[in-house]
């Protein structure tokens, strides 16, 4: 078990580095040096400014440099924004993406089950069709289709809902409906299909036979059994709300990581955009890292096979 | 002496009631032609309404996108700035966007691009993963084990991000985005080639062709992947509407394919700007983003439901 958590930590860790030293390269790699200005400067500022920079050093030694600051969570400094960090620039927008990604997550694995089970339920009926008429929807809708569609008829149209921003709790309603359709879907036919799966299992037939009510098999027997898909896919719906919001956060005007991520691509901010990429990266792979520790918490399967031999 | 009677009035005796008897070459009679597993497949494929449905989205989506252009007055890049922002109308079906640009065959061209982004991410995805996981699944032990963890290391890095940072360096172009999303895009199918592989290998056909001196490769891409081919279609099929998706993603962030070129993408984040005032700016290529998904994504999963055994009923 502790080998397991282990050997996917040292992997992270690997992925990790490999990201940051392919940022890394990557961004050196681009032609022309990020000082260069319109504005017509002496030879000994131009220097003056690498050397606040760090850019006069070696190559290996400005990666060092990074890798050390890296690891005391210090992401550099922008080249377009006079004196701003990338530390600074993520705190003021990250709790805008914070808020609503967890409320995006909640919705999507709530919604999600729910549409699942009842769709397992009633197999082959009526509302197992609609909801997977609902699920096919949200794999077909992408966000930025829907996100415009919700504004336009709900803010523009009905005046229900406020068109931006993101200050009081009603403002939530719309981004979180569009950002966290497509992971209904997904979770919604993850769930129908396992759950229909241990339906017909042995067990099931078993507790049937021992005469437990039909509440006490779905939740107790079937349901813990077929959920576990769900946990897998917990650290890859945490990227779809990460990228998903990006684009959201441009739709509705919220100002998030999302949208910051994408001024500083337009604005060509190297810094930024490197700072940002490793945040998200980091961000992502720990989300991945602990879903693989719960999914080994949850099955008892795993935990039996992981304190033997890592797989 | 009442059923006699009966059975007279409607022709029926008691003999025809008999029972006929075992006998054993009644049995083996064939009733209906046997079918073979590729007819099963299509049977169970084509009885799907929803999955045919998809696939004649898919066909006249692909029809339009590669004639209508053809066909129209108006191409996707002349300005016409009298124009500007029409309404759909007998001369612009679509309408036409800020620089009166015909929208009809903006769309089209815009679909073009997307099915090709589509369909060459799909195909460099198919090659890459046959090949790597090919080799994964057959050889296993040490080979497998390092192959194995250099792609986890991969996989673990975020899709979009190496795409984003990709296109932020390299120039803006199709095949930029192409190259952007195979890096890792590959992954996914080697993994599903692997565990197909690893399942075929030891079956007694593999053998067979070893003992005849067949080749590792020879056994891998003669015998063992064309019995793989199921699973293969499926995440083929499943790749091209993830991969539309991406290049739309991109293209509404500015970092996909550069105007005059149309895309989904860019188009539906030039729309959005305009929605309240020229909403068929973002309506059609929303639309035909929607459909052309739908379409895929439902054709997919009846091909999946096709080709997994535990189906059939």
């Amino acid at each position: 078990m502790v080998r397991y958590i282990l050997t996917k930590f040292v992997f992270m860790f690997l992925s990790l580095f490999l990201l940051v030293t392919a940022t890394f390269a990557l961004m050196n790699a681009v032609p022309g040096s990020p000082l260069q200005s319109e504005k017509a400067t002496t030879e000994q500022i131009q220097k003056n400014m690498e050397a606040y920079y760090g850019l006069d050093k070696p190559l290996i030694v400005q990666y060092g440099v990074y890798l050390k600051n890296l690891a005391h969570f210090d992401l550099g400094i922008s080249m377009k924004k006079r004196f701003q960090s990338v530390n600074k620039a993520i705190s003021r927008s990250f709790g805008y993406s914070f808020r609503l990604g967890i409320a995006s997550i909640i919705t999507s694995v709530v919604a999600g089950c729910a549409l699942g089970i009842i769709a397992a339920l009633y197999h082959r009926k009526f509302l197992d069709n609609l909801a997977m008429i609902i699920a096919v929807l949200g794999l077909a809708v992408p966000s930025m289709v829907l996100a415009p569609l919700l504004q336009y008829l709900f803010s523009v149209k009905f005046r229900w809902f406020p068109v931006t921003g993101l200050k009081h709790p009603i403002d939530y309603v719309l981004p979180t409906i569009a950002l966290s359709l497509m992971s209904i879907a997904v979770i919604a036919r993850l769930i129908r299909s396992s759950l229909i799966e241990s339906l017909h299992a042995d067990f099931i037939k078993t507790a049937k036979a021992k005469g437990l009510a039909g509440h006490v098999i779905v939740w107790k027997h079937a349901l813990r059994n077929s959920i576990l898909p769900v946990v897998t896919y917990l650290g890859y719906l945490t990227a779809g709300v990460i990228t998903g919001s990006i684009i959201i956060e441009q739709i509705f005007g919220i100002p998030g990581m999302g949208q910051f991520f994408v001024s500083c691509v337009t604005d060509r901010d190297y810094p930024m955009i490197m700072g940002t990429t490793i945040f998200y990266a980091i961000l992502l792979i720990l989300c991945r890292f602990l879903a693989d520790i719960v999914y080994v918490l949850v099955d008892p399967r795993m935990r039996a096979s992981a304190g033997k031999a890592v797989k | 002496m009442q059923p006699e009677v009966q059975a007279g009035a409607s022709g029926l005796s008691p003999e025809q009631f008999s029972p006929l008897g075992r006998n054993a070459a009644d049995f083996e009679k064939v009733v209906r032609k046997s079918r073979t597993a590729w007819q099963d497949i299509r049977y169970r494929l084509t009885s799907n309404k929803l999955a045919m449905f998809g696939l004649i989205l898919m066909v006249v989506i692909a029809l339009f996108a590669i004639f209508a252009p053809m066909f129209s007055h108006f191409n996707y890049y002349s300005n016409d700035l009298n124009n500007a922002n029409a309404a759909p109308s007998y001369t612009h079906w679509f309408g036409t966007d800020d620089l009166g640009r015909d929208m009809y065959v903006r769309t089209w061209k815009g679909a073009q691009v997307s099915l090709f982004v589509g369909l060459a991410a799909a195909l460099i995805d198919l090659f890459i993963g046959i090949v790597y996981g090919g080799i994964m699944g057959y050889f296993g032990g040490k080979v497998d084990e390092i192959m194995n963890r250099f792609a986890e290391i991969l996989y673990a890095i975020p899709y979009l991000l190496v795409v984003i940072l990709l296109l932020v360096i390299m120039p803006p172009s199709l095949t930029t985005i192409i190259v952007a999303m195979s890096i890792t895009g590959w992954i996914n199918m080697a993994w599903i080639v692997r565990g197909e592989i690893m399942r075929l290998k030891n079956q007694e056909y593999a053998l067979a062709s070893k003992a005849l001196g067949a080749g590792s490769m020879r056994i891998i891409f003669r015998h063992l992947i064309p019995n793989a081919i199921g699973p293969i279609l499926v995440t083929l099929t499943l790749t091209v509407p993830s991969a539309m998706f991406t290049e739309a993603f991109l293209s509404f962030l500015g970092l996909g394919v550069q105007s005059p070129v149309s895309s989904w993408g860019m188009m539906i984040s030039d729309g959005v700007k305009a929605m309240t005032v020229y909403p068929w700016r973002i309506l059609f290529p929303a639309l035909f983003l929607s459909i052309t998904m739908f379409a895929f994504n439902v054709f997919g999963d009846g091909l999946r439901d096709a080709f997994d055994p535990k189906m059939k009923q």
